[in-house]
């Protein structure tokens, strides 16, 4: 089985978000870019499963500039055994599918994380498999590959599921599908810098969206506190002040 | 043309969430003089599908075809797209939640519509056809315009008051044909808990955290919740010290939610756990920490020890409801 994970490079988590350009464009300067925390669950349930022996391989790939071959090394540290970049800024989830759908096709497993962190789409997973004409499984929390057949498992309302789809298949994967993201060691990060990261260009695909403008959401009014041994009062705020009850 | 909005039910009956989605909806087709039609699939009694019509939808279409019970995306994207096709839909609306998500994108790519998720309000702008979004895990707001005819949009739980604008609906039996070969998903095993409140959907969600100190002491937070008709959630720290199912864990990596209010107890307030939360309408902190990043985003707090406040909490909700 071939597996290929689909990684999105982002800011880290604790970065304060800033724009430039009177608020048209994100203000890369001095971020630090990480794997998306999905993508990277993902790469790590493909991992374990490699070392299960279920796996002949493993390539990741990214839409990105040059930029983000930091972020496809340390997935291949993680230990994915090859990296695709299409070399272009990604416009939206649409030119992002499309392009990778020129690089998805001889896989059995396509893994992508739930969202990326920075634009929160939600669409890349989707489109990707529409585009290939595939089966897609959305919000994934595990998978198990037994006897050479994927077992999925899926969260549903109020519980969840054990599925068997045809391969090839994309997994939109989410919480679950790995406890903790493996962290690469440094064999890894030594065998990574041998392992190939191929740059194929962009192919023509418009994208069907446009990020106008940003803003930052508006101040939080204080909390109002109430005194520990006065705590019935907070009840009384709730339902005569905020309502919600 | 319509607006055409995907609805979802919970053991027949619409989630709340539905009936948000048909509001909003109902208040674009306004703007575009356009009319509202919902899809159903699933059994939904038809007094249940009326229902739709006191939010505004004209038209209900109504699928009963145990097939898509399998949730299969595939065959789930083409019945969505043929009812798009059907209505001349030039805008189709899901919730932003697995179902929404799993299917939108794939529906997008049918109708070679743009894509926006989890937008937030009302378009900012009809031409261009511009809506708002967070971004940046709720770090910031994006507004995003949609270039193609046809668009797609995942709407964010709890972004707009639902307005009651009763309408006669007419409810017409829909069948997509799609084939058995589209079918592709198997269901092997189900595990799913009903005749609980569904945790996404809840109105008002107990959550608690490491402050509770252990599995043992959850039934002041299980009393609480039954009070109150609330769901019940859990922090990372508790699902993964198998103190509650892992169903219960609200979060980044766990589940959105976006009640209208989320009561922490005992909850510090990491970063990745406010993501999961942070679109709750009113938050409610109790911790014993004063400088814990929970109260940064409570709108009302208590700094103590929750196993003094959770029993006043308790009996000051039961006498409100004695007072009726």
């Amino acid at each position: 089985m071939k597996i290929l994970v689909l990684i999105s490079n982002v800011p880290d988590t604790t970065t304060k978000i800033r724009f430039t350009g009177d608020n048209t464009a994100f203000d890369a300067a001095g971020v630090q870019w990480i794997i998306n925390p999905w993508d990277e669950l993902a790469l790590t349930r493909a991992v374990e499963l490699k070392e299960a022996g279920a796996v002949e391989k493993i390539v990741v790939a990214n839409v990105g500039e040059k930029i983000t071959e930091p972020t496809l090394r340390k997935a291949l540290a993680v230990g994915a055994d090859e990296a695709i970049r299409v070399d272009a800024k990604p416009e939206d989830a649409y030119f992002v599918a499309k392009q990778l759908s020129e690089v998805a096709k001889d896989f059995d497993l396509i893994m992508a994380g739930i969202e990326a962190s920075d634009y929160n789409g939600s669409g890349v997973g989707g489109m990707l498999a529409e585009l290939l004409g595939i089966n897609s499984v959305s919000a994934v929390s595990g998978i198990d590959i037994e006897n050479g057949e994927l077992k999925i498992h899926r969260d549903i309302d109020g519980g969840s599921q054990v599925l068997s789809v045809p391969t090839p298949l994309v997994a939109i994967v989410q919480k679950g599908i790995a406890i903790d993201p493996r962290i690469p060691a440094m064999r890894g990060i030594m065998m990574a810098r041998k392992k190939p990261l191929n740059v194929v260009p962009a192919i023509d695909a418009g994208a069907r969206t446009e990020f106008v403008s940003y803003e930052l959401p508006a101040p939080k009014a204080a909390c109002k506190m109430v005194d520990e041994e006065n705590a019935k009062e907070l009840i009384t705020l709730l339902h005569e002040e905020a309502k919600v009850f | 043309m319509s607006v055409l909005v995907y609805t979802e039910n919970w053991d027949g009956k619409f989630k709340k969430l539905s009936y948000e989605i048909v509001s909003f909806a109902t208040a674009i087709a306004k703007e575009i003089n356009s009319t509202v039609t919902a899809l159903s699939i699933g059994h939904v009694a038809d007094d249940e599908l009326k229902t739709l019509g006191n939010y505004g939808a004209n038209k209900v279409l109504n699928v009963q075809d145990d097939r898509f019970e399998s949730l299969d995306n595939k065959a789930l994207a083409d019945a969505v797209t043929k009812a798009a096709q059907a209505e001349g839909a030039k805008i189709i609306i899901f919730a932003h939640n697995n179902e929404g998500k799993a299917i939108a994108p794939r529906v997008a790519v049918k109708l070679e519509a743009g894509m926006v998720s989890g937008v937030t309000g009302l378009p900012v702008n009809f031409d261009p056809f511009t809506v708002k979004k967070k971004v940046f895990t709720g770090k910031a707001l994006a507004n995003v315009a949609i270039n193609t005819d046809v668009k797609v949009i995942t709407f964010a739980q709890n972004s707009f008051d639902v307005v009651e604008a009763a309408n006669e609906v007419s409810i017409e039996a829909f069948d997509p044909q799609i084939a058995d070969g589209e079918f592709n998903t198997k269901v092997l095993d189900t595990h799913k808990i009903t005749g609980k409140v569904l945790l996404t959907d809840a109105e008002i969600v107990i959550s608690g955290g490491r402050g509770m100190k252990g599995p043992e002491n959850w039934s002041g937070i299980e009393e609480l919740a039954g009070l109150l008709d609330a769901g019940l959630a859990c922090s990372r720290p508790v699902s993964d010290e198998g103190w509650r199912s892992h169903e219960e864990h609200v979060g980044q990596t766990g589940k959105i939610i976006a009640p209208n209010l989320y009561v922490a107890l005992g909850i510090s307030g990491a970063i990745q756990h406010l993501g999961g939360v942070s679109s709750s309408k009113v938050i409610v902190a109790v911790n014993k920490d004063p400088d814990a990043p929970i109260f940064e985003a409570a709108d009302y707090g208590i700094v103590g020890d929750v196993f003094k406040v959770l029993p006043q909490f308790i009996e000051a909700v039961k006498e409100l409801k004695a007072q009726g």
